[in-house]
């Protein structure tokens, strides 16, 4: 039996060998940069087409989105298990993606994913053909208020451009004229085709413009609509929800103009729904993915190739070690006392989501006011577990209460309060108090700040960009990690501490 | 003096480190298994009785919530007892009562407490407040120790005890624990106890330290420490040395009180014996063990381990 000392050494220089080897690995032969340099935000997008089929063959089409408004595609991915699958290629720069089967007994999911980014600022979009504008077939009482709109208005703006406006913002006024009132009734709330309809009454050429509005981590965006107006000379984009020109950043064009973006036939129930998920990638990898999107199956060693919603946790989970990393050298080389052994990890996850200033204020707050209520429960003899689960429910209220005021206030930032682990602060304030009442205020200030400072150097460490990129691209650097801590586990030496606590012994 | 010291000089000086501690001495010579005679009082009480090592009285125990009932008619009887929990660490929730004043306990502190408290103490031990963990726990009942009154002055409200590290069977260092008024009255370094090293080979104190300071006298009752010799030392060590046997365990810190009448008792074990003994003793752990490991390789009898171990860890010139 080999000495355990020297299994250790081993196999922890095995773990670190592995995991910088298949990073440099990485770095040279598929050129990912180590560095993360220039960063591109690259987003991940999945759709996700679900139906129940009917009897009979299954048939779908999927409209893709054309590369439009800067935005560029990077490499496109399509899931369709015992499909048949073709892509249709139309004129006009428009494809389809079609799938079919000629029977299916089940309810089924087919995913297209696709990455994209911004290659460039520029958010002309081609020109297009301008038809003269269809008017509507309106009912009589329609007709008539619907003139008085359009005469109103065009009596009020000066081009097609103001126009417009004028009439995005009449419609999303709260005290709507009350033309606008019966007509938004009669076309059952859709403001979209009602204003579709009004600019084609005023003969002004406009279609909708459908796509996503990018957000990260949503697991079910579906598709939202813009407006494309021609203002004679030029195509403009309004924003029928806040009745603004142009087109916002997080908007990703899925479709341009009228038509169905997905034909289904053989099922019924379909919907399309979208997982986003945005990862900072260095702009030379990003190059480098365009480029060969071909060969990206080579990169496919990493997390890319999970479903983006997997993806999007594992961008924090992949975090965790090195917080434990922290967690190990700061309890073991220094000799910080912390309440509870990882309890620092889990503060210092919720700071990622609040922001390292408004999540002290939070977590100094709410852990002062537990205290100050829990030393009441002290006095009431409640059995530990009634006690636990009192100051768990007393900590929500808290929460709440500490939201709701900040709202009104307009703090919105404190809204962040619920990232916090309810059962995690609940059980800090039942041991902080224990801890007051046994062993006095000094001590639950040596372990609180204790805690808190390996909680935020923790912190630093995970939301450092340099730390992000390299956990995400390189998960590999785990291994060297688990290797690091292997060796940290069997450290004899003294701890910064005690070099402090000893301190006396050698005045002797 | 500098605020840090040099690792080497600690080094040197055979101080033993927190993870030293972990990893070469109660991770390589304490069983787990091993590890519930010492973590458990109820346990450690039995086994020492049927060795026939001195332990306090055990006056009753209460393991659940429904027999607090019956406290009061337990100790009807009694004015003096200590109710602590059977799975406690660190001298957590300890309650010692010297005295009644009509309905009222009176605390080692002076303070005065009712039935209800006594009761709320005890449903807190039995729901795992003190114990390692917060597992369930039993709450026993002890008479109080009515201590050797030559050591009366060295402790202010609370029992002085006396903390001896035995490795394999050879006790290596002692030092004498005394509560303080900042202690509230608990003989717990951590909160303010005074720590008096022993010499081993004699009895005598060795230097005294409050909060890692070096003391001469007691803060509240002014006694000087360096006129202490604990009485029955050579009785003491064999206790000591007896309990590791008893529990198992390679390293082990047995914690003693003397008694008037009985002489040492056996109060608990501790299997992950702290590190401020070496402060109180100003002198490294290391060295000690080293060569505790020797003689307990040397000689197989207890009566051999104490000698050598009086011989080897006497850190006084020797009296004439």
């Amino acid at each position: 039996m080999i000495n355990s000392r020297i299994q250790i050494a081993l196999i922890s220089g095995l773990l670190i060998a592995l995991g910088v080897g298949l990073t440099l690995y990485k770095a040279v032969s598929l050129n990912l940069p180590l560095l993360p340099g220039e960063y591109r935000e690259v987003w991940t997008v999945e759709s996700k087409t679900s139906f129940i089929p009917t009897d009979g063959p299954v048939n779908v089409g999927l409209r893709l989105p054309a590369s439009l408004g800067g935005w560029t595609i990077l490499d496109e991915h399509f899931v369709s298990s015992g499909f048949g699958f073709s892509i249709i290629e139309e004129p006009v720069n428009v494809s389809t993606a079609r799938w079919t089967r000629q029977s299916l007994d089940h309810a089924t999911t087919l995913y297209y994913k696709m990455q994209i980014y911004r290659a460039s600022v520029g958010r002309q979009l081609p020109t297009l053909e301008v038809e003269v504008p269809i008017k509507p077939l309106l009912e009589l009482d329609q007709q008539a208020a619907m003139d008085r709109v359009v005469q109103r208005i065009r009596q009020q703006s000066s081009d097609r451009e103001s126009f417009t406006l004028l009439l995005l913002q009449e419609l999303l006024r709260e005290s709507q004229d009350q033309d606008i009132q019966f007509l938004l009734s009669s076309y059952g709330n859709d403001s979209l085709t009602l204003i579709l309809h009004s600019l084609a009454s005023a003969d002004i050429p406009a279609h909708e413009l459908r796509g996503i509005e990018l957000e990260d981590g949503r697991r079910r965006q579906t598709l939202s609509s813009l407006l494309e107006v021609n203002s004679g000379d030029k195509w403009i984009i309004a924003d029928p929800k806040t009745a603004r020109l142009g087109l916002p950043d997080n908007f990703f064009i899925w479709q341009r103009g009228d038509g169905a973006i997905l034909n289904l036939s053989g099922g019924r129930n379909s919907s399309l729904e979208f997982a986003l998920v945005s990862n900072s990638l260095p702009a030379k990898a990003v190059l480098g993915m365009e480029q060969r999107a071909e060969e990206f199956a080579l990169l496919d060693f990493s997390i890319y190739t999970l479903p983006v919603e997997q993806q999007g946790i594992f961008k924090g989970l992949l975090l965790i070690p090195v917080a434990a990393l922290v967690v190990v050298v700061m309890r073991l080389l220094v000799g910080v006392k912390t309440s509870g052994t990882f309890m620092p990890i889990l503060i210092a996850l919720a700071f990622i989501q609040t922001t390292l200033l408004v999540g002290l204020i939070i977590f100094l707050t709410l852990i002062g006011s537990g205290l100050w209520i829990r030393s009441y429960l002290s006095r009431l003899n409640l059995l530990l577990v009634a006690r636990v689960a009192t100051v768990i429910i007393v900590v929500i209220l808290l929460m709440a209460a500490l939201a709701v005021t900040s709202y009104k206030l307009g703090l919105d930032q404190i809204l962040t309060v619920t990232f916090f682990p309810t059962v995690i602060v609940a059980w800090t304030i039942e041991r902080m108090s224990i801890l007051w009442e046994e062993e006095g205020g000094h001590e639950v200030l040596v372990q609180g700040s204790g805690s808190l400072l390996v909680a935020v150097l923790a912190y630093l460490a995970m939301s450092n960009s340099l730390v992000a990129h390299l956990t995400f691209n390189f998960p590999e650097l785990m291994l060297s990690l688990l290797g690091v801590i292997l060796l940290l586990g069997k450290y004899t030496g003294y701890r910064l501490s005690e070099l402090y606590r000893f301190r006396d012994m050698a005045s002797k | 003096m500098s605020l840090l010291v040099s690792p080497l000089k600690l080094r040197e000086l055979g101080i033993l480190g927190m993870n030293s501690r972990n990893i070469g001495f109660i991770g390589r010579y304490n069983q787990r298994k091993n590890y519930s005679l010492a973590d458990n009082k109820l346990k450690t009480k039995s086994a020492a009785i049927a060795r026939s090592i001195p332990v306090p009285e055990l006056i009753g125990t209460v393991d659940y919530q429904f027999q607090i009932q019956t406290l009061s008619h337990m100790l009807h009887d009694r004015d003096a007892f200590v109710i602590k929990p059977s799975q406690g660490s660190g001298g957590k929730g300890i309650l010692v009562i010297v005295g009644r004043q009509g309905e009222l306990f009176i605390k080692s502190s002076g303070g005065l407490i009712d039935d209800r408290d006594v009761r709320r103490h005890s449903s807190n031990i039995l729901a795992g407040l003190y114990s390692l963990g917060g597992r369930n726990d039993s709450a026993m009942i002890e008479a109080l120790i009515d201590f050797d009154p030559i050591l009366k002055d060295y402790s202010y409200e609370g029992v002085p005890d006396i903390r001896v590290i035995v490795f394999r069977g050879v006790p290596v260092m002692a030092m004498m624990r005394c509560a303080t008024h900042s202690s509230d009255g608990k003989a717990n370094l951590h909160q303010g106890a005074v720590g008096v090293g022993i010499d081993m080979g004699s009895g005598q104190s060795v230097c005294a330290v409050q909060h890692n300071r070096i003391v001469s006298q007691h803060p509240d009752t002014q006694i000087r420490f360096d006129q202490l010799i604990i009485p029955h030392w050579q009785q003491l060590l064999e206790l000591a040395s007896s309990c590791a046997g008893m529990a198992g365990l390679d390293y082990l810190g047995v914690d003693i009180v003397l008694d008037r009448l009985r002489g040492p008792m056996l109060l608990e074990l501790n299997a992950r014996p702290g590190l401020a003994i070496q402060v109180a003793n100003q002198s490294g752990l290391e060295h000690r063990l080293l060569l505790a490991a020797e003689i307990a390789d040397d000689c197989q009898d207890a009566e051999q381990k104490i000698r050598l171990a009086r011989q080897h860890f006497s850190s006084l010139p020797k009296q004439p």
